[in-house]
């Protein structure tokens, strides 16, 4: 009856959303009902705009606190201060193995700021007009931030980019943009955190344009036909300032669902703020309290997200910088690309591996990452150099075991300083155009007033991303044995036994010698047993 | 020469006999496949049936040891010295020229001394070993709630339940073959079956 019920209702609101669509061609999209302001009908936006400052300021005459917000948060400073270890993080600090870093490459790089205008690093960040409201409430689809204006839209008239090539980027109408702002939306976050590392599903693995509108089998929270989850339903904002962080990221969490509005609620974006510590849900016996327990033990990503990359969009696992620079027989740069499109090899950019449906790797993680800094000596081993070190233990009680993506890289150093470096890539005097190392890191580095020795070599790093989008639905999740199997997806996990997986040595030589003895020995016996009585018959 | 047959192995003690039986070899067959030896219903199948069958075993122990006792069949078991020289004689030699079984079985002592040593062996220590550890495996979810987190570690539940496991399986092979030892090759199976052994008359 209550299936019925449903379903009526579903034929009826569907025939009742087509009745809504016609008459919505005739007149005004309607205003969708989650907003009780039509922008369209404020005064205040319905003029020319001819830059982005010009509809901030616009915002702000009601909006007033907005500004003053965004200035306190990473997404605005590009900064962060990890209280653990006092490292300073953000991206304006940090490197990683995939475009290195944002030294001198500002005007590409800050295409992704949620501001206006950050070419160099005299920014002023103090400025209230040049915060970025339309890169987070646009909801026309039509606002663009090409890189390399530094977090500019094109105004005015058509631009051509790249400069000479035929193709133009049409404005932006910031007027209609700004009437129909609403709140933020996969597509607002995903224009940024979809494309990281300079392309669609290149950096995360778990973030990729496929999470516009995913299906419930790629993210059953997000799935556009089920719960429809935008990012922030669990990145739920205050004032402005999104929970969820990279750099000092929540690895356990050892209490029940929150409630909220509850005071000191932690971090809204983790699995057990809203599934609690004991998610699990059986009738049989002892199998949901086993779960349970295995969820003392085990991230929830580790089983709910078999693997990432599995909407389509390849991921890189490995970005080789010393291949670069390599010419074709016309002295022009090229590029290979794989059978579905992506480039292998780009001569500005070196080699790439690329993986979709990527099974992750898995750690001990409690939740503490310490960069290896401009400045950190480093040495050139055999081994990887990491970018990022993740601690973690079975025994320091706060750690669980997590899935990662491992992102390994080789990209230049100073082996004199023995440093990581920050090379210009982006733009005139870029490493991109010019394929010239020592004058690319030169002129990073002198940008960021660190000493470069002009020698440059190359170091294998590797980086690590905890996997934590692209939840399966229950009946799509790591299976038992894929772990308790001597191919174990956990293989080399210290610190917990797990049957079917770990063994004792000696006892199991011993065990199965044991059990082989008694075999043989009854087969001697019965055999002369046998042999001596057709010997008395015979 | 001439027969006589004797009720040995009445209802009870046959059903509980052939219960165990089966419910060892469901053990022994999951348990290796949980422990990682081979891969027959896959692991989580396996852990499944192991525990069904571990708790029906459970529930059948209960019982025969309620019986055992209730029916003084539990004397069965007393360890004796007696004849043991000559049964290990019997089964290095005296087999192989089919020389007369030294041990006389009657109601009253259904087990040579060997088999009496065997089965006190395997209920005093691979039986308590098998269920003791086997119940912590089970019950590995309430340790901390219990208190035993502290004490035990799986790693070492699961050792000695491994072990236990090895010399059922060791014992299993043994008992199996000694059944064709009888004074035909079926008759120790016959008895087990129909309860009447056929003993030498006096």
């Amino acid at each position: 009856m209550q299936r019925i019920r449903w379903t009526a209702a579903a034929l009826l609101s569907g025939w009742l959303a087509l009745i809504g669509a016609s008459s919505a061609l005739a007149e005004a999209a309607p205003v969708k009902l989650n907003t009780t302001a039509d922008h369209a009908k404020f005064k205040e936006l319905q003029k020319q705009f001819n830059s982005g400052p010009e509809v901030t300021k616009a915002c702000l005459s009601c909006h007033t606190e907005a500004a003053g917000q965004i200035h306190r948060t990473k997404h605005w400073t590009w900064e962060f201060l990890n209280p653990d270890n006092q490292q300073r993080l953000g991206k304006k600090n940090v490197m990683n193995n995939f475009c290195i870093s944002i030294s001198q490459n500002y005007p590409f790089c800050t295409g992704c700021h949620i501001g206006y205008g950050w070419k160099d690093k005299n920014f002023d960040f103090t400025s209230e007009v040049n915060v970025d409201c339309l890169a987070c409430h646009d909801t026309t689809g039509t606002y663009k931030k090409p890189p390399g204006l530094a977090g500019n839209p094109v105004v005015g008239k058509p631009l051509e980019m790249p400069p000479g090539s035929g193709k133009f980027i049409n404005p932006v109408d910031l007027a209609k943009v700004a009437q129909k702002v609403g709140r933020t939306s996969r597509d607002t976050c995903g224009a940024c955190h979809f494309f990281g590392g300079g392309g669609d599903g290149v950096k995360h693995g778990d973030m990729d344009s496929s999470l516009a509108a995913p299906d419930a089998e790629l993210d059953i929270h997000m799935d556009a036909a089920g719960l429809d989850f935008t990012c922030s339903t669990c990145h739920k904002t205050s004032s402005h300032d999104v929970p969820g962080s990279r750099y000092k990221p929540t690895a356990t969490e050892k209490h029940a669902a929150h409630i909220r509005g509850k005071e000191k609620q932690g971090n809204p974006a983790t699995c057990q703020a809203c599934h609690g510590n004991t998610p699990h849900k059986s009738q049989v016996l002892l199998r949901q309290v086993r779960m349970n327990t295995h969820a003392e033990k085990i991230a929830c990503q580790t089983c709910h997200i078999p693997a990432f990359a599995r909407g389509g969009v390849p991921t890189k696992l490995s970005w080789d910088w010393s291949t670069a620079g390599k010419l074709d027989a016309n002295g022009k740069q090229f590029t290979i690309k794989d059978k579905h499109g992506h480039a292998t090899y780009a001569s500005h950019k070196g080699d790439f591996i690329l993986g979709e449906k990527v099974k992750p790797e898995y750690r001990w993680f409690n939740g503490d990452i310490k960069y290896t800094l401009l400045g950190d000596k480093v040495e050139k081993t055999d081994m990887p150099t990491p970018i990022n070190r993740i601690g973690g233990s079975p025994t320091d009680g706060r750690s669980m075991i997590w899935p990662m993506k491992v992102m390994h890289g080789v990209q230049p150093f100073d082996p004199v300083n023995k440093t990581l470096v920050m090379p210009h890539t982006a733009g005139a005097g870029g490493f991109w155009k010019e394929l010239n190392w020592e004058s690319a890191i030169a002129d990073g580095m002198r940008n960021m007033g660190a000493p470069f020795s002009g020698k440059v070599d190359f170091i294998k790093t590797e980086m690590y991303w905890p996997i934590t989008h692209m939840v399966a639905p229950k009946d799509k999740v790591v299976t038992c044995a894929e772990c308790h199997a001597a191919d174990s997806r956990l293989k080399g996990i210290d610190g917990v036994y797990m049957p079917g997986y770990s063994k004792f040595g000696w006892l199991e030589r011993v065990g199965w010698l044991v059990a082989l003895f008694a075999f043989v020995g009854v087969l001697i016996h019965g055999g002369a047993r046998i042999v001596l009585s057709l010997k008395k018959a015979g | 020469m001439a027969t006589t047959k004797i009720y040995v192995f009445n209802r009870f003690n046959r059903f509980w006999h052939w219960g165990q039986a089966l419910l060892v070899l469901t053990m022994l067959t999951t348990g290796f496949e949980i422990h990682g030896a081979y891969a027959l219903f896959g692991f989580e199948k396996a852990v499944g049936y192991h525990t069904i069958a571990a708790w029906s075993l459970i529930s059948l122990w209960a019982f025969a040891i309620f019986w055992q006792f209730t029916t003084g069949e539990w004397k069965q078991y007393i360890p004796t010295l007696e004849k043991v020289d000559a049964m290990v004689k019997y089964y290095v030699t005296g087999i192989f020229t089919h020389a007369p079984h030294p041990f006389r079985l009657t109601q009253l002592h259904k087990h040579n001394p060997l088999q009496r040593i065997a089965y006190l062996t395997i209920l005093s220590i691979v039986g308590p070993l098998v269920w003791s550890t086997g119940l912590l495996y089970i019950f590995h979810d309430y340790w901390t709630e219990w208190g035993l987190r502290a004490y035990v570690t799986l790693e070492w539940v699961a050792f000695f339940h491994t072990m236990a496991a090895f010399m059922m399986l060791a014992f299993l092979i043994i008992h199996v073959y000694l059944i064709t030892t009888g004074h035909t090759i079926g008759a120790h199976l016959k008895a087990m079956i129909t309860g009447w052994e056929e003993v030498e008359a006096d």
